[in-house]
């Protein structure tokens, strides 16, 4: 009998951790980031003539939304948003056009001036939100991605919940969920509104 | 004939031209060779099972000019890491940080080796004993030794 006992525990104890590895996701990589100052950077906004930096938000919690026109996990995340924001359950979204124009696997950009890549993601930009809504209080545009490295995007949607004082505070990567809101952002914005 | 010697006469001659239009790709070869060197070193964040050298993912692509940018701004190596493991994480180096969280990453198979080994000596000792144990009869004895001179 004493001869099962210990390769029966060894057996369970593989099955177990076998059982949280499945459960556990690979492409969610910790971010560095949390409990760090949100990266400064200073971009063109949709809005011509307009630009934002990160620190017009300070005082306030803010959410930051990176998304693209050519992303298919923003596209079934921009409704949740829209709606949220429609409610007035959110706190000031801000969106971030990544790479709208050169992400685009069908654009070659090789051709282009920097300034015909801005405008063509402008417009890009636009369109998309005119015609899925906007749940943005304003829309910057990351037209080559360096915004992107410094936040350590790797794959839109992410979205980062930043603090009255810049300081990041949570980092959702992919799509925002009903339950990822309700369960982690609303919550953990009421808290840090206080 | 002639027609020939003069294709393989032309053809001589536009190699060069080919070899001249693959030098943009790479501008410098010194930090075209430590790019790939640091890169190979670290993973990339979309095809994770990839290195930031051999991915083809756009965003690995991204991140290989910024190392050449940080080369040519006279970075080390060191800083490069670490500027992307700022925005990455640890999870982007191929060879983790010792540190506390990954202590027991370092030292599981030196675990497993020590628990193995304890496991094999009581395991033989155990044996040993048994063995010592199995003391024969008179008559096994007297047995054995005709079975031996038998063989002789």
């Amino acid at each position: 009998m004493n001869r099962f006992i210990i390769p029966l525990i060894i057996f369970f104890v593989l099955v177990g951790f076998l059982a949280v590895g499945l459960r556990l996701d690979p492409r969610e990589v910790p971010s560095p980031l949390i409990g760090k100052p949100a990266p400064a950077f200073d971009v063109p906004q949709v809005d011509a003539g307009k630009t934002f930096s990160p620190k017009e938000m300070l005082g306030k919690v803010w959410l930051l939304n990176v998304w693209s026109s050519w992303c298919v996990s923003c596209r079934a995340e921009h409704p949740l948003l829209v709606a949220a924001a429609r409610q007035g359950s959110l706190p000031p979204v801000v969106g971030l056009s990544y790479k709208e124009v050169r992400g685009d696997s069908e654009i070659d950009v090789s051709g282009m001036t920097p300034e015909q890549e801005l405008r063509l993601a402008r417009s890009r930009a636009e369109a998309w939100l005119t015609q899925h809504g906007s749940p943005y209080v304003l829309t910057a545009l990351d037209v080559d991605g360096r915004v992107g490295i410094d936040y350590g995007v790797y794959g839109v949607p992410e979205t980062y919940l930043i603090d009255k004082a810049g300081i990041i505070r949570y980092k959702q990567i992919g799509p925002i969920t009903p339950e990822a809101l309700q369960q982690k952002i609303l919550p953990l914005v009421k808290e840090l509104e206080k | 004939m002639k027609a020939i010697a003069t294709l393989f006469v032309a053809l001589l001659l536009a190699t060069p031209v080919l070899a001249k239009e693959a030098a943009p790709l790479a501008q410098d070869p010194a930090v075209e060779q430590r790019m790939i060197n640091i890169t190979s070193e670290l993973r990339c964040l979309v095809c994770q099972n990839e290195s930031l050298a051999a991915s083809q993912a756009e965003l690995a692509g991204d991140l290989r000019n910024e190392v050449r940018d940080l080369i040519k701004q006279g970075k080390t190596d060191q800083q490069i890491k670490d500027y992307l493991v700022a925005r990455y994480g640890d999870f982007v180096l191929y060879r983790p940080p010792v540190k506390p969280t990954t202590w027991l990453l370092w030292g599981g198979p030196f675990l497993f080796l020590i628990v193995g080994v304890g496991a094999l000596i009581a395991f033989l000792r155990r044996r040993g004993r048994q063995v010592a144990e199995a003391t024969l009869t008179d008559e096994e004895k007297t047995r054995a030794e005709a079975l031996l001179k038998a063989d002789q």
